[in-house]
């Protein structure tokens, strides 16, 4: 039997910042596309504005700071950045909002900081706290999706909500948004009912939402895809299911019919998008393997408590942004020892 | 040092070369806590400036007569004796505005740009420089909060100078302005991150305008030795 033999060197090419982004956006891309038949163009309209306003900024900071302007936006992390913003907001968000949500992104998370590679936080996540924070009636409208929708939008009506900020002629806000599954749940549980019966509305599918849970599938995928192509490792996923599920777990244990299964918090809200996209940011997350785990952990405990007991339905950029804030510490005390430095062996 | 030069350069320095809150960074905490709207900014801003030019004053003539031991507990006890003072006519003529600053009001005594002049400037000057020092050195801290806070106001609930008439009396309801009712505000202009941001861009903004200045016209030896002071709290 003959093996087939290599010379040296038997190292790969090595990983550049625009092979690794080009990556990340294909990997988005069957999320992005599942979002677009369950809710509508308004996603991918929302991704158009959001990308060429980020671009359009990151130019004029880099002329302003007179660096190369081309070979920074080559590199698509602004891009990246835009996508991930326009798809974890809301598909009908007004044009203004999202021009303003990466202005702050690009301008002041990202680029006051130093440009990549020197920003503590992620800027998707920063521009969407904001927002959330600022402007908490439009980030909060969405749609259901499609196949709900007792109104149904075509792609004028949604163009036109997303430009004039004003719902389409002869329908009310109200008429057209619905609540998401994790504040739907939180609404039901607060009136007191039980999960048993929560569930026998017809906007629930297995695990969570109807809709929702096949736009997680289909960013699970490509999760899982960015593992095998080593654009990720597995340590920070993992870590968030892990925490994230451990806690729900405990609580679904004590008293199923006042908290949800596990598996609905994994597949409702941002928990996977966030868990393979957004926690994995190789500039804010921690850098040492100890460290990813514990740093994963944190993520997904927090996003359980601030969902269950905290004022807001969903928490992944406030759990996210809370431990970029940590991730130098938690680094600093991982720091894998150098051989010979140990205080038992002297 | 500031002990030399005349009132001219005094007066230069308190407003703009050392400005307590833009250069010295002294004076935080009531100054991203108050300056949510320029009259509170304002009212905040004279309250400080009185106390600054009665203790400055105060310090000023006392200055041979304290031992240096124990100068620090006379100054606070001056300084707190005049923020009594404003605090209960604040709260005899101006009630409503001393209601929305609350604590920030007898906060001004632990205040470090105030406490900070007393024993930079005015233990070691005569009566009249000192007096000068703590009118300009107010006045720039109020032109701060003033700026902050209507910047704040403005991109927060799009209206500027609302409730003047807390300190002007009916007179000056005129003074508001307001971008309309359907202005959808930033709320986190109002909320404290806006203040953080708000003080950086203009620390940014002052240090943008001293680089041109400088590229401009060639750098005066004076302006160079302002930043001498900023190290005391």
């Amino acid at each position: 039997m003959q093996f087939q033999t290599f010379s040296s060197p038997h190292t790969d090419r090595p990983n550049s910042v625009d092979k690794v982004m080009l990556q990340v956006i294909l990997a988005l891309l069957p999320g992005v596309l599942a979002m677009t038949w369950y809710f509508g163009p308004g996603v991918l309209i929302n991704i158009v504005i959001a990308t060429l306003s980020a671009v359009a900024f990151e130019a004029l900071v880099l002329k302003l700071r007179k660096r190369p302007v081309m070979p920074t936006l080559y590199d698509l992390s602004a891009v990246v950045t835009a996508i991930l913003f326009a798809i974890a907001v809301p598909p009908l968000l007004p044009w203004w909002l999202t021009v303003i949500g990466m202005a702050f992104a690009i301008i002041m998370v990202k680029q006051l900081y130093g440009g990549l590679g020197y920003n503590p936080f992620n800027p998707a996540m920063a521009a969407y706290v904001l927002l959330l924070i600022s402007w908490p009636i439009p980030m909060t409208s969405w749609l259901p999706p499609v196949v709900l929708s007792t109104n149904p939008l075509d792609f004028m009506q949604i163009v036109s909500a997303i430009f004039t900020g004003s719902p389409p002629t002869g329908l009310e806000w109200d008429a057209i948004t619905m609540a998401t599954p994790l504040d739907g749940m939180r609404t039901n549980l607060d009136q007191g009912q039980m999960i048993s019966e929560i569930f026998q509305s017809p906007v629930w599918g297995d695990f969570g939402g109807l809709g929702w849970e096949w736009v997680g599938n289909w960013f699970l995928m490509g999760g899982l895809w960015l593992i095998y192509k080593r654009t990720i490792t597995w340590h920070i996923p993992l870590a968030f299911f892990a925490g994230l599920t451990g806690l729900a777990m405990i609580t679904f244990l004590f008293d199923p019919e006042s908290y949800p299964f596990a598996l609905f918090h994994v597949f409702s809200g941002g928990a996977i998008l966030g868990a393979f996209f957004i926690a994995t940011d190789p500039v804010t997350a921690c850098t040492t393997r100890k460290g990813q785990l514990i740093y994963g952990v944190a993520i997904g405990m927090l996003v359980y408590v601030i969902r269950t007991w905290g004022g807001y339905p969903d928490a992944v950029a406030f759990a996210v942004l809370l431990l970029n804030m940590a991730a130098p510490t938690i680094d600093y005390y991982t720091r894998p020892q150098v051989f010979g430095h140990g205080d038992n062996h002297g | 040092m500031s002990n030399s030069g005349g009132l001219g350069l005094i007066i230069k320095n308190g407003l703009w070369n050392s400005n307590q809150a833009l250069v010295a960074l002294l004076g935080l905490c009531p100054l991203l806590a108050v300056t949510n709207t320029a009259i509170n900014g304002l009212g905040l801003g004279i309250a400080t400036t009185a106390v600054l030019v009665a203790s400055n004053g105060t310090v000023s003539l006392i200055r041979n007569l304290v031992r240096s031991e124990v100068r620090l507990p006379v100054f606070v006890l001056v300084i707190a004796s005049f923020v009594t003072a404003i605090e209960l006519s604040m709260n005899a003529y101006f009630h409503e505005l001393h209601k929305i600053l609350g604590i920030f009001i007898p906060l001004i005594v632990t205040n470090c740009a105030i406490i900070g002049r007393a024993e930079a400037f005015a233990s070691k000057n005569n009566l009249l420089r000192s007096l000068v020092d703590g009118l300009s050195v107010g006045v720039g801290f109020t032109l701060v909060l003033v700026t902050l806070g209507g910047m704040r106001e403005l991109i927060g609930q799009g209206t500027l100078f609302d409730q003047a008439h807390l300190m002007f009396g009916a007179a000056a309801e005129g003074m508001s302005l307001s971008l309309g009712s359907d202005f959808q505000g930033m709320l986190l202009a109002i909320l404290p991150p806006g203040a953080f941001i708000g003080l950086g861009l203009m620390i940014a903004i002052k240090n943008l305008i001293d680089k041109r200045l400088a590229q401009t016209t060639a750098t005066k030896p004076e302006a160079l030795e302002s930043g001498a002071e900023a190290g005391t709290s």
